[in-house]
């Protein structure tokens, strides 16, 4: 595969070096920051933002375009476009937390392990990550919520194991750096066992890398849990979820267009707003991993 | 070059019998009996027992494991649960499909975004660069989903230029020979189905391809940028060369290899959308074939899917790496 044996050839800049200074004078991690924050607020205040019940019907609105009343219109049983996608922001930040969260945890501890023992070890926990990524991400996906079932909590929990193996991956590479280190070896050599050493000496000098890919990933973990809910192997009806009120907009594509467009806009804004802040730590801890995913 | 892609062969086969391990105890575990799916409500306990006799799932599990790979090696995947037609036959028509579709996407995203990649190098700080790095963060940031939904919007629905959805206009008889209406129609030499194939294969194909794009202007812009910094091109153009030349023939060649990098890393991305742009322009291909049967708990269906799409990518990643070769000699596989 293209990617394999990547080496990591540059000493990731540490996180003490990530100044709140140097950090709001890059222009994209402020922008990104701004939306996110935007996103956030929405998902915490969405009882006050919402104007109306994110799932209740109301059969005398069907299908009404934007207007004062509905911003973004409403849908089939009346139900107000605008609230449901405030109240799909909370969903969407879980899941991207949750997925991210799922994948990092795994990846972090296969590619500890993976890097520090080495050797036979190493070698059973690479071939499975190559071929885990032999698989096309959504159908891996797909699997794991058939045996699963289809819900979002464990539509999450899918896309966060097909991302384990990047995460595992990376950190695997930052481990076999680190290890070589001097400092590592000078706390060997006073006697250090591998779980203190891990946790003292090796995790905290590969944070950076981890923190990059973490920002890096959430959108695309938002998007594509979405596109998990929009197949119908996610979040059900009524759940005000972007991905299936997609799903559901579209068989109104033409009728009422609305429907369809205010979800996938927030999704976008949500998506530029990470990505942003993900190129902005990216740039400025670690610009190796340019053009990874 | 031989010797490297024999060589990379031999090291597909674990990969692949890695996933057939990963598939096929994966669709165990689901839980369901697919006799009694097969049977629906009608079965009696009898015909239970005969139908798991007659598909061996009264074996112990390695072995239906055992029997499974040696059905996959004969090309022989079993029968889908919702059709009763064999998955390879099945996998037979929609294959095409996908592949003519996310060949379409790659095309569009390789020459489209080493365009903007290379003309927003080419003007840096220009407010085409500007402009073009905005739609770049966008195009990376769409669902596919999405942007297939407006482009149905807007170029179906609302000018109504280009079809709704499907591969090819219903009322058209072609002879099937690839199973891509396109490939056919260019094979037979006729241009009415090349050309209805091709207005149906526009919007699903951008859709698909527009993240890629995004992802490879991106990244053509910048390593355009590195490379039109370096000496040798100075020296191309102290000797005179005329700038369209100096781009195209000495920087662009040169920036190619990280953009076949990043379109290795994107054939993933284009196999996972492919099912959702299969889905919402209503396509036979595999990404559909794989919802359906996911859906419908086809069992058999989704193991063969599976496993044809991940040979597809793997293979397909083999080809970049030997790409990698050919675009860069001081590559050598050895």
């Amino acid at each position: 595969m293209a990617t394999a044996g990547t080496v990591v050839l540059r000493t990731p800049r540490r996180l003490a070096a990530l100044s709140w200074r140097r950090l709001f004078a890059h222009s994209s991690f402020v922008a990104g920051a701004a939306i996110v924050a935007g996103v956030i607020a929405a998902a915490v205040f969405a009882p006050a933002l919402a104007p109306f019940d994110p799932v209740e019907q109301a059969f005398t609105n069907q299908l009404l375009a934007p207007s004062r009343a509905h911003l973004f219109g409403t849908d089939e049983f009346g139900r107000d476009i605008f609230s449901r996608v405030i109240y799909g922001a909370r969903i969407a930040l879980v899941v991207g937390v949750v997925a991210d969260g799922i994948a990092a945890l795994l990846g972090v501890i296969l590619g500890v392990i993976s890097g520090y023992f080495g050797r036979r070890v190493d070698a059973v926990i690479m071939r499975t990550v190559d071929v885990l990524l032999a698989f096309p991400y959504l159908l891996l996906a797909m699997i794991v919520v058939a045996i699963l079932g289809p819900s979002l909590t464990n539509a999450m929990i899918a896309i966060g194991i097909v991302y384990t193996p990047q995460f595992a991956r990376v950190v695997r590479g930052a481990v076999l750096q680190v290890k070589e280190e001097y400092f590592v070896e000078a706390a060997r050599a006073i006697g250090a066992g591998s779980v203190r050493l891990l946790a003292r000496h090796v995790l905290p000098n590969i944070l950076s890398p981890i923190i990059v890919m973490a920002t890096l990933t959430v959108g695309f973990m938002i998007v594509e849990t979405a596109g998990l809910s929009f197949l119908g192997l996610g979040a059900s009806p009524p759940t005000p979820e972007w991905g299936s009120m997609l799903a559901t907009g579209r068989s109104f594509m033409l009728t009422a267009p609305w429907i369809a467009t205010f979800p996938g806009l927030a999704i976008l804004v949500t998506v530029v707003g990470f990505n942003l802040i993900g190129d902005g730590l990216r740039d400025l801890l670690d610009p190796r991993l340019r053009g990874a995913r | 070059m031989l010797k490297f892609i024999r060589r990379r062969l031999l090291q597909l086969a674990p990969v692949l019998l890695g996933v057939s391990v990963l598939v096929f105890f994966g669709m165990h575990l689901i839980p369901g009996d697919v006799a009694q799916l097969l049977l629906g409500d009608k079965g009696t306990e009898a015909d239970l027992q005969r139908i798991r006799h007659q598909l061996g799932l009264d074996r112990p599990v390695y072995v239906q494991y055992v029997r499974f790979l040696a059905g996959v090696l004969r090309g022989d995947f079993g029968i889908s649960i919702r059709t009763r037609q064999p998955v390879m036959w099945e996998i037979g028509q929609a294959l095409p499909v996908t592949v003519q579709l996310s060949l379409a996407a790659l095309v569009f995203a390789v020459v489209v975004g080493l365009l903007i990649g290379v003309l927003a190098a080419r003007y840096p700080r220009s407010a085409l660069d500007t402009g073009s790095m905005v739609g770049v963060l966008v195009g990376v940031s769409m669902p596919v989903f999405w942007t297939g939904i407006l482009l149905l919007l807007v170029f179906g629905g609302m000018l109504g230029w280009l079809p709704l959805g499907g591969i090819i206009d219903g009322s058209l008889e072609y002879r099937r020979i690839t199973g891509a209406p396109l490939l056919d129609g260019l094979v037979a030499g006729n241009w009415t189905i090349v050309r209805s194939s091709v207005r149906h294969l526009v919007l699903p194909a951008v859709a698909l391809g527009s993240t890629a794009m995004a992802a490879i202007a991106r990244m053509g812009r910048s390593t355009m940028l590195d490379v039109l910094g370096l000496d040798f091109i100075r020296t191309a153009r102290a000797k005179g060369l005329a700038e369209r030349r100096v781009v195209s023939r000495h920087a662009l060649r040169n920036a190619l290899l990280p953009v076949v990098t990043l379109v290795g890393l994107q054939l993933g991305l284009l196999l996972s959308g492919a099912v959702l742009t299969e889905t919402i322009f209503a396509l036979p291909g595999l990404g559909r074939l794989a919802i359906t049967s996911v859906l419908a708990r086809d069992y058999p269906m989704v193991q063969g899917v599976v496993l044809i799409a991940a040979a597809v990518f793997v293979v397909a990643n083999l080809l970049v790496d030997v790409l990698y070769v050919y675009l860069d000699p001081r590559i050598r596989y050895e």
